[in-house]
């Protein structure tokens, strides 16, 4: 017994000597680069052709929501190279001083990635200084064919009682309140009381006739027949009406929100260049559509787009909308710490009705 | 009559509370379709896109060697400190286990952002190491409250009696002491192994780039929706558990034969 309790005791001292000891393996031959990105969102062949044409090592770690990201990267647990948040995250990040200009002089392929995703960027990155388009989406409405009787353009059907309880909302306070205000043509980035309370009234009367606030359960349901229309990403759309042709998509008139997630440089990266090497790598045509065919999210890489070759998905408005087209695109701002405790109040009000 | 049919009915109810999600995940393991609205037809390709896929074979290894190894030491101290704690007078004992319990009570995101913190100001690299150090401090506390209740029951006069009959301590320890606790220094071994295994929050916060265990790796798809392999993942290691604790709870019966 006892020198069984010593053979243990030696060799887990020993294996958490030699655990604790050994930090890095060491980086490539030209070095390393940490990348911080949400999970299935890279084509990991795209990480393997990255390590061997540059010889530069990818150490790769995943977040699941941009707000757990940020405490990390606040704190400085890990130093990052390159990171990929979303919109309001990326401009939280620019106000509160974490991100590096990015020398655009070191990224020639940057030319691939369409003129109006970086007007769009603009809202959070006035001036198109600190990131680099990765993925984008836009807001709509799925809806099941054989299921609604009149064609759908507006978000009011979601208030429609004819469809009480097939009617899927987001579960996120952003989100929900995105469509209530764009109903009442206001922004979804307005901190003003009196639209935030008419936002927060038309939620609580929707309420009745919502079959559930769900994530990303609006596929599966959808895809099940179970409700007849639903809040979904364009992402998630084209899955869906792969598995379900009774599927349709619409970007509703009076305006949705159109997100990007982006690349960006922290300031206290410490393999900077090969930061920008990496971000160079992706946007190359053909990687950005290794990246397209694995994540199925939108790119916004012109080039890559061009290479598509199911005409359908090329040029379908689903996946690459013309953003001149619509009206009254948005995309989220930082609404900082007062302005997301004001909305949570109303989200809280709105849920516990 | 009726109250056993009751009861029976009873229990079923509660077996398949507890189980029909387990059940649904096993399964979907085996859908062909990704989407659990659909049964795209019985299939295999997600246990063998397991074994092949890299990380998720990585992810398992690290989360159970992280067990083992902090399971292992925190058994240890936390026994030790159990010595420790019999022989204070009765108000520091009282303080001591107050303060021993006080990771347990406390929300795990505070003791992952605090260790978090502690490391930085330390300078230590994250990585496998960072995450052993929380998760050994983290179980300590469910390894004292194992074996505490055992070295009290303990009678006291037995390890003296050993003393004065020429033992020496350690010696006398290992004999006399240490079968009594020995259920408790294994129920805390296995508490400590299944919370090192269940955690993310801590192991979020304090892991290091490139470095996952089970628990982050299937929560950073929860963006994209969780990947099939994730089903048969689980679908194996609920098996395996299943089984040993059948194989483990046979043998007494076959002693009996």
């Amino acid at each position: 017994m006892k020198k069984f309790i010593c053979i243990v005791l030696a060799l887990t001292t020993l294996s958490s000597l030699l655990l604790t000891g050994c930090g890095s393996g060491g980086g490539g031959e030209n070095g390393e680069v940490i990348v911080y990105n949400w999970g299935e969102y890279i084509d990991p062949e795209t990480l393997t052709m990255f390590e061997e044409e540059t010889g530069i090592k990818v150490v790769y770690d995943e977040f699941e929501t941009n707000e757990t990201m940020y405490p990390k990267v606040e704190a400085g647990a890990t130093a990052y190279d390159v990171i990929c948040p979303s919109d309001y995250m990326i401009q939280k990040m620019i106000d509160n001083d974490l991100l590096a200009e990015i020398n655009f002089d070191n990224i020639p392929n940057v030319k691939n990635i369409g003129q109006q995703y970086f007007d769009q960027s603009r809202e959070f990155d006035p001036e198109n200084k600190y990131s680099v388009p990765y993925c984008f989406g836009t807001v709509g409405i799925l809806y099941n064919k054989t299921m609604v009787s009149d064609p759908i353009d507006s978000w009011s059907v979601l208030w429609d009682e004819q469809y009480a309880d097939n009617i899927l909302m987001q579960d996120s306070v952003r989100d929900a309140f995105m469509v209530a205000l764009k109903l009442n043509g206001y922004s979804m980035n307005t901190l003003n009381e009196d639209e935030l309370q008419e936002a927060k009234n038309a939620l609580i009367e929707q309420k009745p006739l919502v079959q559930a606030y769900v994530i990303d359960q609006v596929r599966d349901k959808m895809i099940g027949d179970e409700a007849a229309i639903g809040v979904i990403y364009s992402g998630e759309a084209i899955y869906t009406q792969r598995e379900n042709e009774n599927l349709e998509y619409v970007i509703p008139k009076e305006g949705t929100n159109v997100w990007i997630d982006s690349w960006v440089i922290p300031k206290n990266a410490p393999n900077k260049d090969n930061a920008e090497k990496f971000i160079d790598f992706m946007c190359r045509a053909d990687i950005a559509l290794m990246n397209f065919e694995y994540i199925t999210y939108s790119t916004p890489n012109t080039a890559a787009q061009a290479l598509i070759e199911d005409e359908d998905i090329k040029n379908s408005p689903i996946a690459f909308p013309d953003f001149s087209q619509y009206e009254n695109l948005e995309t989220f701002h930082y609404l900082g710490s007062e302005g997301d405790e004001l909305y949570n109040n109303l989200w809280k009000e709105v849920k516990s009705e | 009559m009726i109250k056993t049919t009751a009861q029976k009915i009873y229990i079923v109810l509660i077996f398949i509370f507890l189980y029909a999600p387990i059940a649904t995940l096993m399964v979907l393991s085996f859908n062909a379709s990704k989407t659990r609205a659909k049964w795209g037809g019985f299939t295999l390709k997600w246990y063998s896109a397991l074994f092949r896929n890299d990380d998720i074979m990585q992810a398992l290894f690290n989360t159970l060697l992280i067990a083992l190894i902090a399971s292992v030491v925190s058994t240890l101290i936390g026994t030790v400190a159990c010595i420790a704690i019999m022989n204070l007078k009765k108000r520091s004992r009282a303080v001591v286990i107050g303060i021993t319990n006080i990771p347990m009570l406390n929300a795990e995101i505070v003791t992952g952002i605090s260790l978090m913190l502690l490391f930085i100001s330390m300078g230590l690299k994250f990585g496998l190491g960072t995450i052993l150090l929380s998760h050994i401090t983290f179980c300590i506390p469910y390894v004292i409250l194992s074996v505490m209740p055992r070295m009290k029951q303990m009678n006291p006069y037995t390890y003296e009696a050993a003393l004065d009959l020429g033992a020496g301590p350690v010696y006398g320890f290992f004999k006399v002491v240490f079968p009594e606790i020995l259920p408790g220094v294994l129920s805390g071994f296995l508490m400590a192994f299944t919370m090192s295994i269940d955690d993310f929050i801590i192991t979020h916060f304090t892991k290091g780039a490139g470095v996952d265990t089970l628990s982050t790796k299937i929560y950073t798809e929860v963006k994209k929706g969780i990947k099939p392999e994730m089903y048969a993942l689980s679908t194996i290691i609920f098996m395996t558990v299943l089984i040993l604790l059948l194989l483990v709870n046979r043998r007494p019966a076959e002693k009996k034969k």
